[in-house]
């Protein structure tokens, strides 16, 4: 059964904060291979005109795809997860993610379409830090294989 | 933003200093413990075929964090970085085989916009295959 349009526009409640570690920037940086001082140093940082280190253009993805979760998971929806995959991703950032941010996200339900049998469903993040201030907008396209044609 | 690239100096079709960046299943077991992306199909060789994968393959959100190297590379400060997109067009195989896989990432100016903005157009390759398509940065220059 394809999924249900009637979803499309549906907003979920905003995640609870996720606060941004130096450590973790840090453990996400070795982890891509990127030895950026910005990423580690805060004086560095601090010399390109940032509060604190910054995190690498991927790293929002850790807090949208958890808070994503909410719509893979609506039992209301139906979404058919062992056949879901990440057809694209975008970011627009206000500023970079950087350490002592406590970030929450609000995810939306932007689209759903079906397409050659499969269900394709867009989802929008918006990530505010808990002063109110929007730091990036994030987009995911997930794919469900299959699922929009039985 | 403090990045040393004046938008004076950039022409459409300036290239980006292009990479390669090698993938081994340690690189994923490593990026799934930092991101929480613990996907069987990243690490588990049997789950990835019985799920119709040739092999283990790479987190797409790892194949975009690299190819974004290019352009934080070239910047110098990540937050030069305003928009950045990708589709996830094939996967990237990695083999159990000591080698792994390679990633191939090339990038050039594709259009001069308003603010002293420039819009990045990217290209990454494994094993010939293109990897991401529409992979775009917006970066703000100086």
């Amino acid at each position: 059964m394809p999924l249900d349009p009637s979803f499309i526009g549906r907003s979920y409640p905003p995640t609870a904060p996720y606060e941004v570690g130096r450590e973790k920037i840090r453990e996400f940086a070795d982890a891509v291979g990127d030895a950026n001082p910005a990423y580690r140093d805060p004086e560095a940082a601090k010399a390109l005109g940032h509060a604190d280190v910054v995190a690498p253009p991927t790293f929002p993805f850790l807090v949208t795809y958890r808070a994503a979760a909410q719509v893979v998971e609506d039992p209301e929806l139906g979404l058919d997860f062992t056949r879901v995959v990440h057809g694209d991703q975008r970011f627009a950032y206000t500023r970079p993610v950087r350490a002592g941010d406590r970030l929450s996200v609000t995810v939306s339900i932007d689209s759903i379409k079906s397409l050659a049998g499969n269900d394709i469903l867009s989802v929008r993040g918006e990530v505010h830090e808990a002063s109110g201030e929007h730091v990036v907008t994030a987009w995911m396209t997930l794919v469900a294989r299959g699922t929009a044609g039985e | 933003m403090a990045t040393s690239i004046s938008y004076d100096e950039v022409e459409v079709g300036t290239e980006l200093p292009a990479r390669s960046f090698p993938v081994t299943r340690a690189d994923l077991v490593r990026y799934a413990g930092a991101s929480g992306d613990f996907n069987p199909i990243h690490w588990n060789e049997r789950f990835a075929r019985e799920v119709g994968l040739p092999d283990v393959i790479a987190h797409g959100m790892f194949t975009m964090a690299e190819a974004a190297r290019v352009v934080t590379d070239w910047a110098g400060d990540p937050g030069a970085v305003v928009e950045y997109g990708v589709r996830f067009t094939k996967p990237v195989v990695v083999p159990d085989d000591g080698a792994g896989a390679v990633v191939e990432v090339s990038g050039k100016v594709a259009a001069k916009l308003d603010g002293r903005r420039v819009r990045v157009d990217l290209t990454a390759t494994s094993a010939g295959q293109k990897v991401l398509g529409m992979s775009r940065a917006v970066v703000q220059l100086a």
